[in-house]
C-alpha cells in the first residue's frame, strides 16, 4: 500500500497509549512470539485495514533478524511492490531482493529504494535475507535446490489452494496472513467434483492449509485503522460475527464535510449530507425490476460521485495537515459485475464532458475509481458509493448473496459509504431465504451471505434518502 | 442473463417462438451418435430401472430392470447395456497398422501419430442423465471379476468408458457427452425460463412447436407428464406410484411362485410400460438431433473434435495397456492439474466461440471488449525503422465504428478476421471531435487507429488480403488466444504438507468388490 493509503501515523506517537493500538501491539507480539516455535506455520486473520502489511513487514524483519531467510508470496505485482516499498523504507538496513518476471520494470517506489536489488533470476537474489515475489513468479523457480526456511505468504485467503501447491515445496514453515471475509477465491469453472476433498483446489490456500494441518494457530488482528467509528461496529457485526474487531479511531477523530452550499438541494445533496454527518446512506431508487446495467442506478451512482466532487468534499482525519480534499481517485464505485462497471465509467466520462470542471484535475470525474468488488478487494478510498449488488434483482443468487462481495464493497472506506438500490431488497431477502446446498465435509460457511445481508440493510434504513422525495 | 440474451428473450415470448442465439453450431455432431435416455428408481441414489440405447433412431434398445433393488440384476444389466455401449465405442478404435521397436506405448501414450478418425459420441437428454452415468460408473469401474461377488470382464470397463464420458463431459468445449436441453438452450432463446428450459419438450416445443401452435403452447402441453413423460432419470412420481408400483409388485409375486409364465408377461408388462415413458424422449433426442444437424458447424469445431479423438485414443490406449481405472478420488495434485486445464480449456473455448460467431462477439462489443466498423483509412505499406534495425511492415488502419470504445492506446486486439495479426492501438477520436471525420462533420462514430503486426509474411509488401481493405466490415477484440504454457505441478509423490502430504498408491482389493452399489 502506498503512504497515503496507510495510516501509519496513526501507529505511532500520539496514538501510541490508546487501548487500540495496545491491545494491536498485544496480538502482534504474540503472533511473533508464535513464529519463534512453530512447527509448521502460523495464521492470522486480518479484518478490513486491521494492518496486515504492517504485519508482514514487521513478521519479515523479526525472521530476518534472527538470521532466517524469508520468501514473502504477494498476490499481484501491485501488492509486491507496496510491500517491498514499505519494508524497505522501515528496515533500512534490510537488503530486499525483488523477484520479478521478464516483463516487469520496477516501479518507481521501488527503484528508488537504495536496499532494494530487483532481478529477474532468484540466484542472483540468494543471498538477500528477504525476497519478495508474486505467487505466480515463486510458481516459476525451477531450481531444483531453492528452499527457504520461512515464507510469509500475504492475502493467502484471496490465494487459491493450487497457487499454494505449486509453491508449498519451496519453504518449511510459513505465515499466512489474509483477510477471511473477503470473496473466497474464484474459478470460471463450475464443477462439483473436488467438493469435501481436503485439497479442494477451488477453495483458500488457508482453507486447505487448515483442514490438513489443524494445529496451527490462528490469530486475529483487532482493530481496524482504516474503518471510521460509524462502520466498524455494522461491518463487524455483519460479517465478522464471532471474531468481531473495533475501530482504532473514535466517532471524534474522523469528520467529512461538503466546503459549498449548493443550488437547490436534490436527493444527491441529501445522500450526500447523511453519509457526511453519519458515514452512511441509502440512496434509494423507487421499486423495479431491471436490467443488471440498470440506467437510473448507474446514473445515481456517477451523479454522486460528480456532486462530491462538485461539492468540493474536505476530510478530516488522525491524519496530519487536514483538512484534506476528497479528490477523484480518492472515491470508488463499486459494483458486482464487469458491465456495470463498464456502464459506470460510461456515465462518468459523459460527466466529464458536460461539465468541464468536472474535467480537469483535481475533479476530474473520470479517476474515480470504478470497478467490481473483485478488483477493489485490497484497496481503500475516502468515500465509496456502491452499488448493492441485489438492487433491482428479481431473485436472490448465491453471486449476489455471497457475504464476501458485500463486505468488500462495505469496508473500503475511511469516512463514509452510500449504497444505491432500488426499494424492495429486505423484501426480495425474505423471498429468497438462502437454499445452498450442504456437502458432506465442506465447513458451513459463517457468516451466511443472506444474514449478512440482512444485518446489513436493518443498519442501512436509518439512513435511507430517496430519490424522488 | 446479458442484455442480448434477454432481449432475445423477449422476443421470443413476444413472437411465440424461440429465438436463434447463435448463427452456427458451436458443438460437433457425429453422423452415429450413441443416444441414451435412462429411469432410475425413485428414492434411490442409482438405481438403474430402464435405459434405452442405441445408434439407430428406428431401432433403440429397450433394457429394463425388473427389480431394480437387487443387486445380481444390476449387475446383468450392467453387463447387457455394455454389451450395446462397449460395440458403439470399439468401433471407432483402428487396429494398429504397424507397430514398431519401440511402438509399445505405455499406458496414456497412444504411440501414434494421428489420432483415431473418429470417436464415440454419447447424447444425453440432460445433465441430471449426465450426473446418473458418472454414477453409474462410479459404482462399476471398481468391480472384480474374481473372488466374491465377481462380475462379468464387461462390467468395470463399461463403468470406466461411462466415467470417461463423464469426464469428458465436464471438459467444456469436448462434444463427446453432451446434454441435450444445455445445447439447445446454448443456441435458441425461448420465452420461458432457464429452469424451464431444462425440460427437453418444453424446450423444443418453443424451438420447433406444431404447425399452427406456439411455442408458449407447445411448452405448456409438454408440461403434462401423460403425454410427456420427464426426460429421466427422474420418473414422474404418479407414474410411479400408480403403474409401476402395481407392476414391480406383480414381477415380484411372479419370481416367488417360480411360474415362468406368469413371471414373463409380468416382465412383458414392465417393459411396455417403461417403453411408453422413455419412447417419446427418444424421439425427442432425434428431433433435436435433426435440428442441430440442420445449423452449419462453426470454423473451430472441428478442430475441438481432433481433441476428443486423440483423447479417446489415448483412452483406448491406457486401458489396453493394462492402467488403473480413474481414481476414486482426484490427488491433490491431479485436482490442481485438472482445474488448471478445464480452465485453459474453457478460456480458448470462449474465444473461439467469439471468433466464429458475430452474435457471440456482439455480446462482447456490448461490453466494450471488441469493437466493429469499417476501414475508412489503411497506410498498406507503412514501414518503421526501429532502432538501427532493418525496417518492417508496420501498416496503419483507421476503423470507424458505432460501438462505443472503452480500450485505450496500447491496447493490444485481435480481428477474427485474420488470427495471426496483432493490431496495437494507436489513438481513440471520440464522436464529434472537429475536424476529425474530413467533410463528414456529422458522423457520430468513433474512429480507432490500430498500427497492424504479423500475419504479412517476410516481405515488405504485404501479400493480398492479409490486410483489411478500404471499406472492408472488421471487428477487433481484446478476446486473445495467445498460448500460455501449462503451470507446472509437483508431482504426486511430491505433495508439500500443506496439501495433505503424498498419497497412498491404489492398490486393487477385495474392498472393491464389498463396496455399496448405491
Amino acid at each position: 500500500m502506498s503512504d497515503d493509503r496507510e495510516p501509519r501515523d496513526a501507529r505511532g506517537g500520539e496514538r501510541e497509549g490508546t487501548d487500540a493500538s495496545a491491545s494491536a501491539r498485544m496480538v502482534t507480539d504474540a503472533i511473533l512470539a508464535d513464529l519463534a516455535k512453530a512447527e509448521r506455520g502460523v495464521v492470522v486473520d486480518s479484518p478490513p485495514g486491521a494492518g496486515k502489511s504492517t504485519l508482514v513487514v514487521a513478521a519479515a524483519a523479526s525472521l530476518a533478524e534472527r538470521g532466517e531467510r524469508v520468501m514473502v508470496v504477494g498476490q499481484t505485482n501491485e501488492q509486491v511492490d507496496d510491500l517491498v516499498d514499505r519494508m524497505a523504507r522501515e528496515h533500512g538496513v534490510l537488503r530486499i531482493g525483488r523477484l520479478s518476471a521478464q516483463d516487469y520494470t520496477p516501479t518507481s517506489r521501488v527503484a528508488r529504494q537504495g536496499n532494494v536489488t530487483a532481478r529477474t533470476a532468484v540466484a542472483d537474489l540468494i543471498d538477500h535475507p528477504v525476497v519478495v515475489a508474486t505467487a505466480a513468479k515463486w510458481s516459476m523457480l525451477t531450481d531444483p535446490g531453492a528452499r527457504w526456511p520461512w515464507a510469509i505468504i500475504d492475502e493467502a485467503y484471496q490465494m487459491r489452494s493450487d497457487a499454494l501447491l505449486r509453491v508449498a515445496h519451496l519453504f518449511d514453515r510459513a505465515l499466512f496472513v489474509g483477510d477471511p471475509g473477503q470473496l473466497d477465491p474464484f474459478s470460471t469453472v463450475e464443477t462439483e467434483r473436488w467438493l469435501g476433498l481436503n485439497w479442494d483446489p477451488m477453495s483458500s490456500a488457508v482453507a486447505v492449509l487448515l483442514t490438513n494441518n489443524p494445529g496451527i494457530p490462528v490469530h486475529t488482528l483487532p482493530v481496524s485503522w482504516r474503518l471510521p467509528a460509524t462502520a466498524a461496529p455494522v461491518v463487524s457485526a455483519a460479517f465478522y460475527p464471532f471474531s468481531g474487531f473495533t475501530a482504532a479511531t473514535g466517532l471524534s477523530d474522523r469528520a467529512m464535510r461538503l466546503s459549498t452550499h449548493p443550488f437547490g438541494i436534490t436527493a444527491f445533496d441529501r445522500a450526500l449530507q447523511t453519509a457526511a454527518d453519519s458515514g452512511w446512506a441509502l440512496f434509494e431508487l423507487p421499486h423495479r425490476h431491471t436490467l443488471r446495467t440498470d440506467a437510473d442506478a448507474i446514473d445515481a451512482c456517477a451523479e454522486l460521485a460528480a456532486r462530491l466532487l462538485l461539492r468540493g468534499a474536505v476530510t478530516v482525519s488522525e491524519r496530519p495537515g487536514g483538512p484534506h480534499d476528497v479528490t477523484a481517485d480518492r472515491i470508488a464505485i463499486g459494483v458486482a459485475h464487469r458491465d456495470q462497471a463498464a456502464a459506470v465509467k460510461r456515465a462518468l466520462r459523459a460527466r466529464a464532458a458536460a461539465y468541464p470542471v468536472l474535467g480537469e484535475p483535481p475533479r476530474d470525474v473520470t479517476h474515480v475509481v470504478a470497478d467490481t468488488a473483485n478488483r477493489l478487494q485490497g484497496r481503500e478510498f475516502d468515500v465509496m458509493i456502491m452499488l448493492h449488488p441485489l438492487s433491482g434483482r428479481r431473485d436472490a443468487t448465491a453471486f449476489h448473496l455471497e457475504a464476501g462481495r458485500l463486505c468488500v464493497l462495505a469496508s473500503r472506506h475511511r469516512h463514509a459509504c452510500v449504497v444505491v438500490a432500488r426499494a424492495g431488497i429486505p423484501e426480495l431477502l425474505d423471498a429468497h431465504p438462502s437454499a445452498e446446498p450442504v456437502h458432506l465435509g465442506v465447513p458451513v460457511k459463517f457468516p451466511d451471505g443472506w444474514e449478512a445481508h440482512q444485518s446489513f440493510m436493518a443498519h442501512l434504513d436509518k439512513f435511507r434518502v430517496p430519490s424522488g422525495g | 442473463m446479458t442484455v442480448l440474451t434477454a432481449l432475445a428473450r423477449v422476443a421470443a415470448a413476444t413472437g411465440g417462438r424461440a429465438v436463434p442465439t447463435k448463427t452456427v453450431r458451436h458443438v460437433h455432431l457425429s453422423g452415429r451418435p450413441l443416444v441414451l435416455v435412462a429411469a432410475q428408481l425413485a428414492g434411490e441414489a442409482c438405481a438403474p430401472l430402464a435405459v434405452m440405447v442405441g445408434d439407430d433412431r428406428e431401432k433403440p434398445r429397450l433394457l429394463s430392470v425388473y427389480e431394480p433393488r437387487d443387486r445380481a440384476q444390476r449387475f446383468e444389466f450392467a453387463a447387457e447395456l455394455a454389451a450395446i455401449v462397449l460395440p458403439a465405442i470399439e468401433r471407432h478404435v483402428e487396429e494398429e497398422r504397424h507397430v514398431g521397436e519401440d511402438g509399445g506405448a505405455g499406458p496414456g501414450d497412444a504411440g501414434r501419430p494421428e489420432p483415431y478418425r473418429d470417436a464415440p459420441q454419447l447424447l444425453v437428454p440432460n445433465r441430471p442423465t449426465a450426473a446418473f452415468l458418472r454414477l453409474l460408473g462410479r459404482s462399476t469401474r471398481f468391480r472384480r471379476t474374481e473372488g466374491t461377488y465377481a462380475v462379468p470382464a464387461a462390467v468395470p470397463l463399461l463403468g470406466r468408458w461411462l466415467t470417461y464420458f463423464a469426464e469428458r463431459g465436464e471438459v467444456t468445449p469436448s462434444a463427446q457427452l453432451l446434454p441435450m436441453t444445455a445445447v439447445l438452450a446454448d443456441h435458441w432463446a425461448t420465452g420461458q425460463s432457464a429452469a424451464e428450459d431444462a425440460n427437453l419438450a418444453a424446450l423444443l416445443g418453443w424451438i420447433d412447436p406444431p404447425d399452427g401452435m406456439s411455442g408458449h403452447a407447445a411448452a405448456r402441453a409438454a408440461e403434462d407428464p401423460v403425454r410427456c413423460p420427464p426426460a429421466g432419470p427422474v420418473t414422474d412420481p404418479t407414474f410411479d406410484n400408480e403403474v409401476l408400483a402395481p407392476i414391480l409388485a406383480a414381477v415380484h409375486d411372479a419370481t416367488l411362485t417360480s411360474d415362468g409364465a406368469r413371471l414373463g408377461r409380468a416382465r412383458a408388462a414392465m417393459d411396455d410400460a417403461l417403453r411408453g415413458q422413455l419412447e417419446p424422449t427418444w424421439g425427442l433426442m432425434w428431433r433435436a438431433v435433426d435440428l442441430l444437424a440442420a445449423l452449419p458447424a462453426a470454423a473451430h469445431v472441428e478442430q475441438r473434435w481432433v481433441a476428443d479423438r486423440w483423447s479417446f485414443t489415448n483412452q483406448v490406449a491406457w486401458t489396453r495397456a493394462g492402467g488403473a481405472p480413474q481414481a476414486r478420488r482426484d490427488s491433490a495434485v491431479a485436482a490442481a492439474g485438472r482445474l488448471a486445464r478445464l480452465e485453459r480449456e474453457q478460456q480458448r473455448l470462449a474465444v473461439e466461440r467469439a471468433y466464429d460467431d458475430p452474435l457471440v462477439m456482439a455480446e462482447y462489443r456490448m461490453t466494450g471488449e471488441a469493437f466493429a466498423g469499417e476501414v475508412v483509412t489503411a497506410e498498406q505499406g507503412r514501414l518503421v525503422a526501429e532502432s538501427g534495425r532493418r525496417p518492417v511492415l508496420r501498416p496503419l488502419v483507421t476503423v470507424a465504428t458505432s460501438d462505443e470504445v472503452l480500450f485505450e492506446a496500447g491496447a493490444v486486439l485481435k480481428s477474427p478476421a485474420r488470427p495471426g495479426q496483432q493490431a496495437r492501438v494507436t489513438g481513440v477520436v471520440p464522436p464529434g471531435t472537429p475536424g476529425a471525420h474530413g467533410n463528414t462533420s456529422g458522423d457520430r462514430r468513433t474512429l480507432v487507429s490500430l498500427e497492424l503486426k504479423g500475419g504479412m509474411g517476410r516481405s515488405l509488401t504485404p501479400p493480398p488480403g492479409s490486410l483489411p481493405a478500404l471499406g472492408e466490415h472488421v471487428t477487433f477484440t481484446s478476446l486473445r488466444d495467445d498460448f500460455q504454457p501449462a503451470p507446472k505441478f509437483p508431482d504426486k509423490q511430491d505433495t508439500p504438507w500443506t496439501h495433505g502430504g503424498p498419497p497412498p498408491e491404489y492398490v486393487p482389493d477385495d474392498e472393491d468388490a464389498r463396496e455399496a452399489w448405491s
